[in-house]
């Protein structure tokens, strides 16, 4: 019980600081993309920008609009954090450790990830503010269709490990092969499936019309301030790393790697894949509400139901015992 | 383009449709708002995202300056229509002194008429650079894709200010045009480094095709968005690569040639569809093509007399007894024009009215009609695919 509870604070521990840690890797990458230099000046190389950068909100006014509901308005940015960390409890850190051993640690982890939605349409309304509500409409739709594939693309690894036990399937791929090289067919696609829609829970670009700040100004964000506004930044960021974090349980084996298996490959993958998301989210323009729909239902979907029928016809083969 | 009958139909007839208030969202897109290219608000009338209405109101950035130009001396207004088009100072400039000329009918040396069309065009490939790089920017969001085109846009366009800044002194409001020539001839080593730029700018410009119009995100975001008839951009007295764009054929540098431009022929750059797809092709062109004409008019530039006479040193200098003209020329954005009745008071140095017309307060005029059957993203999308300055149209 104590064990658990002081892994917990570690986790919360970690997890914050690589976030902040993550905010100043982002801010330096795009930095170099746009031929830029990045934050430089707060710390060496600027590594401290981030504690600026919230010591900054921590100072500022929280404002209330007139006309907005005051309870909601206030509880929607911690509760996008909890819903945010709580899906890291279920991570497996090293072979047979996590904050949370759930047999179905692959739901819970979803469930959280959709919860996120709840206190998005609560800032959205509460916020009394039409481009807050055009955001959280678009949230809500997007959350709930985007599920839908993310859904599938993590059955996949829950049917070829035969588990949904996170730690279990990390096990799986250590004993046999990683589920994003091998089998290619349900393996790779579903990955791809996978980090699609995980981009567009956490809202990132190409699928950031949430908050699309060229079209909504700031959309959910537009009326919060300081340190409120803070948290829901943070939430954003906290899902992105538990969300690459996740991804790289499930397809990249986790904390399995050569030598010795821990702790350090599921950061270094996590860091890959959180690489990959910012490259993404610093090339591409963002699509439309309706052309997001298009892409979910016409074709993520479907795929997604072809490849866990696949993953169920390559576990009756037999090849991976 | 053969012009048929105008358009009447106007898209408030299906507001009728919806009858009680509370059916629609009515949402006022600026004046503060990210996108909206400098202050302009527009009313929209949304059905869910779907735009049902939508009113432009311009307004927000009127700073007088038709009317100041009736209190200043003809020396004096020309760095104050330099705030006009922000974007494209250049050409401000040019369309105000080109209608005192053709007041005074002084008639510019070859020389500086060559200059002159030299500078118009660098202006032109660095208006359009960054009108490409502030729609991505509507597109892809400043904390996305769109603000590291953005980004490389405004690198390149900053080789060409850095042109500007070696000749006139100044990057960007520059001065530099004169009623009878221009203030400053170029200096000694200018022209290879016009010639470097040049080739750096075309050399870089399929790395920004294939960000924007090459790229399939931004092909889908632009297609079929926003379609401007060429009927329509006729009666609406749209001017520039937007009527391009809509299949008329029109450009002033060759149908109503003035300057250089009576010289070399300029190949007008078209497209049929009239979508935010067709402007972008034709602004890509049309910056291909301001390349080859820059190269041309350097290696072209006759010797001679930048000035008919020696530029005005005092405010009061220049005097127009009586008289009205309307002088216009091709700027990035369409057709700009000035037209000035001279003649106030006794000492004449200060006209009695004088009114510039501006291509971007005509393009806002079709953005009723554009933005009709759309979505919320889309009207970001066609805004910015217009072009409008808003100093332009506010004045």
């Amino acid at each position: 019980m104590i064990f658990a509870a002081s892994l917990a604070a570690a986790v919360v521990i970690v997890v914050l600081s690589a976030t902040a840690l993550a905010l100043w890797y982002e801010r330096k990458l795009a930095a170099r993309m746009q031929t830029r230099i990045g934050p430089q000046f707060v710390g060496p190389i600027g590594l401290f920008q981030p504690v600026a950068d919230l010591l900054k909100l921590v100072q500022k006014e929280e404002i209330v609009p007139m006309g907005a509901d005051r309870v909601l308005f206030a509880l929607a940015p911690p509760l996008t954090v909890i819903f945010a960390l709580a899906a890291a409890a279920f991570v497996p850190l090293w072979p047979g450790v996590a904050v949370v051993r759930s047999d179905v640690g692959v739901l819970l982890v979803i469930g959280f990830g959709g919860l996120a939605m709840v206190p998005v349409w609560m800032a959205g309304w509460a916020s009394f503010n039409k481009y807050a509500l055009l955001g959280a409409m678009r949230a809500v739709a997007q959350s709930i269709s985007y599920g839908v594939p993310l859904v599938l693309a993590a059955m996949v690894p829950v049917i070829l490990a035969g588990t949904m036990d996170l730690d279990g399937i990390t096990q799986f791929q250590a004993t046999h092969h990683w589920f994003g090289l091998w089998p290619i067919i349900p393996g790779l696609p579903a990955f791809i499936l996978f980090l699609l829609a995980m981009l567009a829970e956490s809202n990132r670009i190409p699928f950031d019309i949430p908050e699309a700040e060229s079209e909504l100004v700031a959309g959910v964000t537009t009326e919060y301030t300081g340190m409120q506004f803070g948290f829901v930044y943070l939430a954003e960021y906290v899902h992105t790393v538990v969300g690459a974090a996740i991804g790289s349980v499930m397809f990249l084996g986790g904390w399995d790697g050569p030598f010795a298996p821990g702790l350090h490959w599921l950061l270094l993958k996590t860091l890959c894949l959180f690489t990959f998301i910012y490259w993404i989210r610093w090339t591409l323009v963002r699509l439309r509400a309706d052309q997001l729909m298009t892409l979910c239902w016409k074709w993520l979907v479907p795929a997604g139901l072809g490849l866990v029928f696949l993953s169920a016809a390559w576990n009756q083969t037999g090849w991976s015992r | 383009m053969e012009v048929t009958t105008p358009v009447r139909t106007l898209p408030y007839r299906k507001l009728e449709l919806y009858e009680p208030e509370g059916d629609m969202l009515t949402l006022q897109l600026g004046p503060q708002h990210p996108s909206t290219h400098g202050v302009l608000r527009i009313k929209l009338h949304l059905d869910g995202e779907k735009i049902i209405k939508a009113v432009p109101y311009p307004g927000y950035l009127h700073r007088g300056v038709e009317k100041l130009c009736e209190q200043l001396t003809y020396v004096q207004m020309i760095p104050i229509v330099d705030k006009d088009d922000y974007i494209a100072p250049m050409h401000n400039e040019q369309a105000l002194v080109m209608a005192f000329e053709k007041l005074l009918k002084i008639e510019v040396p070859r020389r500086g008429q060559w200059l002159r069309s030299l500078l118009s065009e660098l202006q032109r490939v660095a208006s359009h650079i960054f009108w490409l790089g502030t729609m991505s920017l509507d597109l892809g969001g400043a904390l996305g894709g769109g603000s590291t085109n953005f980004i490389y846009c405004l690198r390149e366009r900053e080789l060409i200010l850095d042109l500007f800044e070696e000749l006139t002194g100044s990057r960007f409001h520059y001065n530099t045009h004169c009623i009878g020539g221009n203030r400053h001839d170029i200096p000694a080593g200018w022209a290879a480094k016009v010639h470097d730029a040049v080739n750096l700018i075309r050399a870089r410009l399929p790395e920004y095709e294939a960000m924007s119009c090459n790229h399939r995100l931004f092909i889908e975001r632009m297609r079929g968005v926003g379609v401007l008839t060429g009927a329509l951009a006729l009666e609406l007295g749209i001017t520039g690569p937007n009527l391009r764009a809509s299949g008329v054929d029109h450009d002033l540098r060759r149908d109503a040639p003035y300057d250089a431009y009576r010289e070399i022929p300029v190949n007008v750059q078209t497209a049929k569809e009239g979508d935010c797809l067709a402007r972008t092709h034709v602004r890509l062109a049309e910056m291909r093509e301001s390349l080859r004409l820059i190269d041309l008019l350097i290696d072209g530039m006759p010797t001679g007399p930048i000035n008919s006479s020696r530029p005005a040193k005092q405010a009061n200098q220049i005097k127009i007894p009586s008289g009205q003209a309307y002088a216009s020329l091709e700027s990035p954005r369409g057709e700009l024009g000035t037209f000035v009745v001279a003649g106030n008071g006794e000492a004449n140095t200060s006209p009695y009215r004088l009114k510039i017309r501006p291509p971007s307060l005509h393009a806002l005029a079709a953005l009723p009609y554009l933005l009709v059957g759309h979505n919320v993203s889309d009207a970001v999308a066609i805004l910015g695919s217009l072009d409008p300055i808003m100093g332009e149209v506010d004045r």
